[in-house]
């Protein structure tokens, strides 16, 4: 079908204006397809070459009431010229589908920033269950702002008089409208959205066409309308060479364990029970068997990672993933990996809690039951990826400690990392290293009756890892479990001195891990007034924060941690030499306490247990209320 | 069978007084005196080495001597057809029982069901076509969760109930080996029901062992989920008001594909289960009905005590009319109810072509015959009750990645990072 496609031509164009950089909210009701707008804008964005970072927040109701404060959906974005961190602290545009939208989201909008609403959605009924007593595009509330209402359902339904949608298809296209007119507001091009509604709705014409129609008819209206007096471009951000693609955490996620499956020459096995925010690694695996990974949608939380656990015990590299109610659900077995010393990655998407909590949320409060959450003596490796890229990095390196120390190995991830999307720079496969796994081939003991047997306890000196002895091994017959277990033999043993004996040691293996640890980078002076360390996804505010801060005179530092159990080795001299050290986390103080534990210093604790991303400038206050006047 | 596995009575020195020998009451006492040496049954114990049976095993104390055909003495065991000795492996020395023994020493209470059906496993195994080294033994909690640790096969002794996720795991990431689950009433039914759910439906190659005691053992005498109804124990001293599971009504009601039922009292019974249940291709559930000798003994003495087995017990046959009592009386199934009914075919109303014949394939029969379990005055089946061919769970998966693989450029990482919409920057 032939169709009357925007013309982007630029002469014709108002003159946009240079900014370096840019944060755009779209927001609506869960059904206005805020989440599919804004990663169609995202994706335009990355075109544009751009550097991005987004934050998709959504209310954990499928389709919330409609015109409620608690359904609204919203999707952030920075984009910029230079190096962006973080989703943005002040927005610079609003998209306002409703009043509740603009209830929840107004506030953060910068002095002087644009405001656009649709206009038909501001009834009385949608302003009372708003919380609005007057209307806020009538009553000189918003006069700080360059606000424009506009008729979007209006508009709509007139550009699709002659379509044969019925009235509530016809309304659904209206955030169309929005990422057109957006798109032309910051000079984004449509060719990106074109192509995905194109092959979205290959096989609905009329939706397709529809979608299309409203799309230009958003862009155009930007260009005819007459009301927008500036536009604005974003120049390309100066990249380092290389190929780039945009990538969400659950994306890297996946990507980094089938790497790992093909630098280590093992199979993945991947199980899960769907939960969110961590269903979305499990969409992925699926689509990667081409690499022999097998996936297993679990009947629930125990059974996805004590199958996992199997998996490892046959040889493979087995991994689960969840959120934190997940996590409390497969902890015994995760005490059993820790005993039979297998490998195993724990991915945890955390969300607010406690019980479900938060489910849509992010948060950094499952660190204590990562560390903590199982009986007995049980220490695991911990990793946290601190934006959604490095995620990839993460999960790589998680199958190379847990198959390199057979242990189980903790991913703290969370929804933000794990939705949120920015460019990615796509390594070349042959750069990453190869995960070197060898099976025990060898006997290595004698039984009670002269038999050579393999003994599952017998251990490397430099690593005091077990030979991993897999199932179809001639010779290596032996047998595991959750029982204590003799030093070497693998026999079951009660022996108090025994028992002693394995604890320390399955603590002081995990310890070795440091071994592997690079040391520490350190954003900013070596020594100074205030250390910031943090970790997991705050690592845009906080760099972002103490860069600023930097900027203006401050003698502050930062250290971010993707190590958390354990903790690299030199972060006690490092800690040493600043003066005070502050530990912003999304929780109410869980690394604070570690970091307390393990070195007797004054940390002090900036804790935002509020479902939402660390800000730069909470972090900025709170350091600089910690350097002496 | 619950998670107080230290309460494993063997090395006593560190049992409170109240649990040592000499205990306050008979079951306490028979549970604690493990000694280094388990009293074994005859036909069990050590030497017994030569890999097959010269005696049979006369069964736990106080148990009557196995009835049913005699089995499991014969110097060669003569295998069914499909069931190993098919000449692959001539050159290879031929396993034997003692193969299949560790040197560790077995716990469990003198006497218990669970040496019988050790015994015949280990027996079974040289049997059956396979590589010692691709057998690997999955338990959960509870007595019978020692199992592999007694095996000399790869084996993991897993946690309660997850015996099935864990074998989910291994078989499907590795379907060349041949997995066995070792699983109890509690372990199986109760705290792990949800998994025998999935994994009967999913049809993962497997075989179940359900050792079905009727009561919690390890945690010293709780009832179990297959109590039956009014059961006096040390948790329920008024009676326990729970209705039982109905082990094979559940396997069926979960869609599985291979459902038998056998007994410890009638090891060569036990032994063709075993290797029937190891030649089906998909899960197969076996509930075994094993004594607890020390918390629930006799529970199931009127369908193994000679006396009254040949009228409790309906001895399936494929292919056979359902006969029992020597012959002497048959199920019928009512053509307009479908309920069964007990025929006599002694007094001349009925003759043999009345009796129904048993199918194993038909789902509606077996139904019918799990059902037999609350009637009281019908017999109970024993034997295979269904089987049904269907793909395996693991080898469906293992079909889409092959598929997957040769649709794909295998191993094209690159360009699985790279992903669809890629763009460049230059210097």
């Amino acid at each position: 079908m032939e169709l009357d496609l925007p013309v982007l031509d630029e002469e014709e164009a108002t003159e946009p204006e240079a900014v370096p950089d840019a944060t755009v909210l779209f927001a609506g009701d869960s059904g206005d397809g805020m989440q599919l707008t804004g990663n169609q804008f995202t994706r335009a964005t990355a075109h544009a070459k751009n550097d991005l970072a987004t934050l998709p927040d959504y209310p954990a109701e499928i389709r919330a009431p409609a015109g409620t404060t608690f359904g609204v959906s919203a999707f952030q974005i920075q984009f910029g010229a230079g190096e962006v961190r973080t989703p943005g602290e002040e927005v610079d545009m609003l998209v306002a589908m409703n009043p509740a939208a603009l209830r929840v989201h107004g506030d953060r909008v910068a002095p002087g920033g644009t405001i656009i609403t649709n206009e038909n959605a501001f009834t009385d009924r949608n302003l009372n269950k708003a919380g609005y007593d007057s209307n806020p595009l009538e009553d000189g509330s918003l006069d700080e702002y360059q606000v424009f209402p506009i008729e979007l359902t209006r508009i709509t339904r007139t550009a699709l008089e002659d379509h044969p949608l019925k009235q509530d298809q016809k309304d659904r296209a209206k955030n169309m409208f929005a990422l057109g007119l957006a798109s032309w507001l910051y000079s984004r091009p449509l060719a990106p959205a074109i192509k995905w509604i194109r092959k979205k709705f290959e096989d609905k014409p009329d939706i397709l066409e529809a979608n299309l129609h409203v799309l230009k008819k958003g862009y155009h209206f930007g260009e005819t309308a007459d009301l927008f007096v500036t536009r604005y471009e974003v120049r390309e951000a100066e990249l380092p060479e290389g190929t780039y693609r945009t990538i969400t955490g659950a994306e890297a996620l996946s990507l980094g364990l089938v790497s790992a499956g093909e630098k280590s020459g093992l199979d993945v096995y991947y199980s899960s029970y769907p939960i969110t925010p961590a269903s979305d690694i499990l969409h992925e695996m699926t689509n990667h068997k081409q690499f022999g990974v097998k996936t297993v949608q679990a009947e629930d939380e125990i059974a996805a990672v004590t199958s996992a656990l199997g998996a490892s015990f046959g040889g493979k590299i087995g991994v689960t993933a969840t959120s934190g109610p997940g996590v409390a659900l497969k902890t015994e077995a995760i005490g059993l990996g820790v005993i039979t010393e297998l490998p195993l990655i724990v991915i945890n998407m955390q969300r607010g809690g406690p019980s479900t909590g938060l489910p849509t949320k992010p948060e950094q409060s499952d660190l204590l039951q990562a560390l903590y959450g199982r009986n007995g003596d049980a220490p695991a490796a911990i990793l946290a990826p601190h934006s959604p890229s490095d995620c990839f990095e993460v999960a790589f390196e998680a199958a190379k400690i847990a198959t390199k120390y057979m242990t189980p190995v903790f991913i703290m991830a969370d929804g933000y990392l794990g939705q949120g999307a920015e460019p990615w720079r796509v390594p070349d496969p042959s750069d990453l290293p190869e995960i070197d796994v060898e099976f025990a081939s060898e006997t290595n003991g004698v039984d009670g009756e002269g038999r050579e047997i393999f003994q599952p306890y017998v251990r490397d000196d430099e690593t005091l890892s077990r030979g991993w002895a897999v199932p179809g091994t001639p010779d290596l017959e032996h047998q595991i479990g959750g029982l204590e277990k003799e030093h070497e033999t693998g026999h079951v043993s009660y022996d108090p001195e025994n028992h002693q004996k394995m604890t320390e040691i399955r603590a002081e293996k995990v310890q070795r891990i440091t071994q592997d640890i690079p040391s520490t980078e350190i954003n900013g002076p070596e020594s100074g007034d205030v250390l910031v360390i943090g970790w997991g996804s705050t690592k845009g505010a906080i760099d972002t924060a103490v860069n600023r801060m930097q900027a203006e005179g401050d003698a502050a530092s930062s250290v971010h941690l993707r190590h958390l159990s354990p903790l690299p080795a030199d972060l006690d001299e490092i800690v040493a030499r600043f003066d005070r050290v502050l530990v912003p986390e999304l929780n109410n103080g869980q690394l604070l306490r570690v970091l307390r534990d393990r070195y007797a210093r004054p940390f002090e604790g900036l804790n935002k247990i509020q479902g939402q991303p660390l800000q730069a400038r909470e972090v900025v206050d709170a350091a600089r209320s910690l350097i002496p006047a | 069978m619950s998670n107080a596995d230290n309460s494993d009575g063997t090395k006593k020195p560190d049992l409170p007084p109240s649990l040592a020998a000499g205990g306050d009451d008979a079951e306490n006492e028979a549970a604690d005196d493990g000694t280094k040496k388990p009293d074994l049954p005859p036909g069990l114990a050590d030497g017994d080495d030569d890999g097959n049976g010269t005696t049979k095993p006369a069964g736990p104390p106080g148990a009557k001597t196995p009835a049913g055909p005699d089995g499991d003495d014969t110097a060669e065991p003569t295998l069914p057809p499909g069931f190993g000795g098919d000449g692959a492996t001539a050159e290879e020395p031929e396993l034997t029982r003692k193969d299949f023994q560790t040197d560790q020493e077995v716990r469990w209470c003198p006497g218990c069901g669970d040496y019988v059906v050790l015994a015949q496993v280990q027996r079974v195994l040289p049997e059956l076509d396979v590589d010692k080294e691709n057998v690997v033994f999955v338990s959960g909690i509870g007595c019978a969760g020692r199992f592999p640790y007694y095996m000399n096969t790869y084996g993991v002794h897993s946690i309660h109930g997850r015996a099935p996720t864990f074998a989910t795991g291994l078989k499907t990431s590795n379907p060349e080996l041949d997995v066995w689950i070792v699983t109890g009433d509690g372990d199986g039914l109760s705290i792990g029901g949800n998994h025998m759910l999935h994994i009967l439906r999913r049809n993962l190659d497997t075989q179940i062992l359900l050792f079905n005691n009727e009561i919690y053992g390890l945690t010293k005498g709780q009832y179990s989920p297959t109590s039956e109804q009014g059961k006096v124990t040390k948790s329920t001293p008024h009676g326990s008001v729970d209705r039982p599971v109905n082990p094979v009504g559940f396997a069926l009601g979960a869609d599985a594909s291979f459902v038998a039922r056998t007994a410890d009292q009638d090891p060569t019974h036990m032994t063709d289960m075993m290797k029937a249940a190891h030649g089906h291709e998909g899960t197969a559930f076996i509930e075994i009905y094993q004594n607890c000798h020390v918390f629930n003994d006799g529970a199931f003495a009127e369908f193994t005590d000679k006396d009254s087995k040949a009228l409790r017990t309906l001895q399936l046959e494929d292919g056979e009319p359902l006969t029992f009592d020597n012959g002497r009386k048959g199920i019928r199934i009512d053509p307009v109810s479908l309920e069964p009914e007990v025929i006599s075919l002694e007094d001349g109303e009925y003759g043999i072509d009345d009796v129904h014949e048993h199918d194993v394939t038909s789902s509606n029969l077996a139904r019918i015959l799990g059902e037999l379990f609350w009637e009281p005055d019908l017999p109970r089946p024993f034997g295979i009750i269904y089987q049904e061919d269907r793909p395996t769970y693991e080898q469906m998966v293992q079909d889409q990645v092959d598929q997957a693989i040769a649709e794909d450029e295998p191993s094209d990482l690159e360009g699985l990072l790279k992903g669809s919409d890629t763009w460049t920057v230059d210097e």
